[in-house]
């Protein structure tokens, strides 16, 4: 059966949760969070829409990422890396630049937990400002959500099952 | 002002009006005396709720009567579960390129 996706966002709070778990080991987990190449082959087919233009994923570092859809509209979002304790924790401020202010910056907390039968259980834990903007992103996840259509997600799964 | 759902509902004051109304219609004043705020910060809540739909007044003679609208209350589950399909849509791409490259590794230590 398919591991299933679980957000818990709880009305009037600032934080929502984000827990899958997967078949492959915690080290194998963590590397394809943290690592640039490995980063690319899930998060977004790579030519069309996920640009990573930095990732210094390390305690400290920080990123930029930039999703392209198909009409050219480009959405950026940035942050720095708090701590990337391997093979466990990343912890991350996270900022989407297409808002018409800034300042509006939410902390993540990626925990990877070792599960028996070389298993993984993922936690993702973001604070955000305010529930307002908690509630934002979450629609705005929606109308990303849209934005990524079927197809290119069917050429994602034909180039990873090669 | 644009309005949405989730305005309508960060809000306990308007969380509470809201369940006062599903139980029944309402006037203004019958929702005001079941709170300790003014009644024009009730009227101000109740506006809100109109504004995002959840509540619809209806007058008859001096009396406004408040009945709760819940079908957009949908809206919200349904973004959550948009937000949910959205990682989920990650997470077994993810799943995928793990399956794949743990078949590779084995391929590699049978071979040695």
């Amino acid at each position: 059966m398919k591991n299933k996706t679980i957000i818990i966002a709880e009305p009037d709070k600032q934080e929502l949760f984000i827990t899958r778990e997967f078949e492959a080991p915690r080290e194998l987990v963590f590397r394809a969070f943290n690592e640039p190449e490995m980063l690319k082959q899930w998060l977004g087919p790579r030519d069309l829409t996920l640009e990573i233009e930095k990732f210094d994923s390390r305690t400290g570092g920080s990123y930029r990422f930039i999703n392209c859809n198909a009409t050219g509209t480009r959405y950026s979002f940035n942050g720095v890396i708090h701590e990337v304790t391997a093979p466990e924790r990343i912890i991350r401020t996270f900022e989407f630049e297409g808002l018409p202010e800034r300042g509006h910056v939410s902390l993540e907390t990626a925990t990877f937990e070792a599960l028996p039968g070389d298993r993984t259980k993922l936690t993702i834990h973001s604070v955000f400002k305010s529930v307002a903007d908690r509630d934002g992103m979450i629609k705005s996840g929606m109308e990303r959500g849209v934005m990524d259509s079927n197809e290119r997600l069917d050429e994602l799964f034909e180039k990873l099952t090669k | 002002m644009r309005r949405d759902v989730f305005q309508a509902i960060a809000d306990p004051t308007r969380r509470e009006i809201l369940g006062l109304l599903t139980a029944q219609s309402l006037n203004l004043n019958s929702v005001a005396e079941n709170f300790d705020i003014s009644r024009p910060a009730v009227s101000k809540h109740i506006k809100i709720l109109t504004e995002c739909g959840l509540v619809v007044i209806t007058k008859e003679g001096r009396d406004h009567y408040c009945e709760a609208k819940l079908d957009k209350l949908q809206e919200v589950s349904d973004w959550i579960e948009q937000y949910r399909k959205f990682w989920e849509e990650r997470f077994d791409a993810l799943e995928i390129y793990l399956n794949k490259l743990q078949k590779k590794n084995k391929k590699k230590s049978t071979k040695k």
